[in-house]
């Protein structure tokens, strides 16, 4: 498996891939915030809301299967607020006989519940676009001009190196127990041992991969000393952001709050 | 990716502002002393041991086992680390991984990885901190005190993490807290069978193979004694919380009165406290807090006793390493 294909980087050569990775960083941050803060029930400024992230995908070239299929990522978790039409009062939609008891479903609770969902799938996009329009380095970058302490962006630029290599490493412990597993095909014959079993044999798969990553992360600091590494995070300093990209980010910001205090005024 | 964890990352859209907020709060200010103590026990070495450690514990998640009928179980990896590495560097691994899920792969929000760290990053391995280390205290250095420690200490570390998820959704609104906590405490307590064993094979390898690395972090508590007493809290106001949200009659209303507390900052903190305090014990709810936290309290008693008696048999070489 070459788990390379994992990284939802897609390079194309977009306004969006071109747009400053602060700039996207933060956008990307500000729409979530709208998605959270707009009021449950506000039709008309999620559809304006969807609009706005759809004509975004569309700019950006990625495809809109491609962001539409990573989006139903968050479809399981939905689940949690299913119960919500069951719970909160209000007028009543239908009632369902579940054996001894009755079930009843209400309006609110059904919009409160669309309304979380829509707008899950509304901040699932917006990150999706930005991961895949934005590489690593880049993130790195935004989130170093977003004053993440300096070291943890190393932390994570190293993790980041290293991620693909230990996930191979991973896959091999795998392959190599597949390998060693035989599967009868005779009826009813069990293989492998009990669950307990399997856990434990995983366990010492996660213990072998812990060990091996320990053993290397000793190799690649010997090699960053003798590279000269002293413990300071050395970086380019922050380029500065192009006057196009400014009036992107505050018309984007402007459309933002104007659609935020749409929805406060009419549905608040 | 992954589906049994992904119950644990919340994604943007679940949780209420107010609740986002405070949990960054919390998880800037822990995460940023974690730097720091690690930092000053690591020196140069921190960023490439934490990253590759980090990337071995994303990659780790990966490992499964067949369960029955096409379920899996696998490793989420908090209370391993956190037996490896001690509570601040494994809080620090687990934050990067959380981080790098959610920014690259959208497992759970970006608005919401503030509260997500703080589930999975600072309460996971607080509370298989202080699990752990109590077991320690309490069998000693026997060899099969790692076994049963890192055992309990993973289920322990799954199940209030889970609590932990379920409560901030109940806080939100998102989820009718008598329907979410039993259902997330359900579900995790057999996940959390999962990773302790996993995490059991996992200490059983390593001791075998490189018993050093086992012996060298348990010696080495930076600042243990925070850390213990901070899951000691954390278990306690689960203890309050969960029956409290889990046994009101109707979830909803209760969540309601706080979500209209927190939403129009109107003091009905006030009308809280003798509502649920004056009553007296015939409260029902009332009842169940005080006995979880009596039980808490007994439980951590004999513990500590157990462990004081303990001290003074063994001889002093040993006093360093407990």
């Amino acid at each position: 498996m070459h788990v390379h294909f994992l990284d939802p980087y897609r390079p194309r050569n977009s306004p969006i891939h071109r747009l400053d990775p602060r700039i996207k960083l933060v956008l990307t941050v500000v729409f979530i915030l709208t998605n959270t803060l707009v009021p449950t029930g506000a039709w008309p400024v999620y559809i304006l809301l969807f609009a706005l992230i759809l004509s975004v995908e569309l700019i950006s070239e990625l495809g809109l299967g491609f962001v539409l299929k990573r989006s139903s990522l968050a479809i399981p978790f939905v689940l949690a607020a299913l119960p919500l039409i069951l719970t909160i009062p209000g007028k009543t939609l239908f009632i369902l006989p579940v054996g001894p008891w009755t079930v009843q479903a209400s309006y609110p609770g059904l919009e409160r519940f669309f309304s979380i969902a829509i707008k899950s799938w509304l901040s699932m996009q917006a990150a999706i676009v930005l991961a895949a329009s934005t590489s690593f380095p880049e993130l790195l970058v935004a989130m170093r001009a977003l004053r993440v302490p300096r070291l943890l962006v190393s932390i994570f630029g190293l993790m980041w190196r290293y991620l693909f290599v230990l996930v191979d490493e991973a896959s091999r412990l795998m392959r190599a127990r597949s390998a060693r597993s035989g599967k009868s095909e005779a009826p009813g014959a069990k293989t492998g041992g009990s669950i307990s079993w399997r856990a434990g044999v995983t366990g010492g798969m996660a213990g072998n991969l812990f060990l091996r990553a320990f053993e290397r992360s000793d190799r690649i600091y010997m090699a960053m000393v003798s590279r000269g590494y002293d413990g300071e995070a050395r970086s380019l300093p922050l380029p500065n952001i192009r006057p196009a990209h400014w009036v992107i980010l505050i018309t984007s910001l402007g459309v933002l709050s104007i659609l935020l205090g749409f929805a406060y005024l009419f549905w608040g | 990716m992954l589906p049994a964890p992904l119950a644990m990352h919340i994604p943007d859209g679940f949780l209420s502002i107010q609740v986002s907020i405070f949990l960054w709060l919390i998880t800037i200010l822990v995460v940023g002393y974690a730097l720091k103590r690690v930092g000053a026990d690591l020196g140069e070495r921190q960023v490439p041991i934490m990253g590759v450690l980090a990337a071995a514990i994303f990659a780790g998640q990966m490992l499964n086992f067949a369960v029955a009928g096409g379920t899996s179980g696998h490793l989420i990896g908090a209370a391993l680390a956190t037996i490896l590495l001690g509570p601040w560097a494994a809080t620090l691994v687990l934050t990067c991984v959380i981080t790098i899920q959610a920014l690259i792969f959208q497992d759970g929000g970006l608005l919401v990885l503030g509260a997500n760290i703080f589930n999975m990053a600072i309460v996971a391995v607080t509370v298989a901190y202080m699990v752990f280390r109590t077991v320690n205290r309490l069998v000693g250095r026997r060899s099969w005190s790692i076994i049963v420690g890192g055992f309990l200490a993973a289920w322990v570390s799954v199940e209030v993490a889970a609590l932990g998820t379920a409560l901030e959704l109940a806080f939100s609104g998102t989820s009718p807290a008598n329907i979410a906590i039993p259902a997330m405490g359900g579900i995790h307590a057999l996940i959390g069978i999962g990773e302790g064993l996993i995490t059991v094979g996992a200490l059983a390898f390593l001791s075998a193979s490189r018993r050093d690395l086992l012996k060298s972090s348990q010696a080495a508590p930076i600042r243990g004694r925070l850390v213990w007493a901070a899951g000691l809290v954390l278990v306690l106001l689960l203890a309050v919380a969960s029956p409290l949200a889990s046994r009101h009659p109707d979830g909803l209303m209760w969540v309601a009165s706080r979500y209209g507390f927190l939403n129009n900052q109107q003091n009905p903190l006030f009308k809280l406290i003798p509502h649920y305090l004056f009553p007296g014990v015939q409260n029902k709810t009332l009842a169940t807090i005080l006995a979880a936290i009596i039980g808490t309290v007994i439980v951590f008693g004999v513990a500590f006793g157990v462990a004081y008696l303990r001290r003074h048999k063994t001889n002093p070489g040993d006093d360093q390493q407990v």
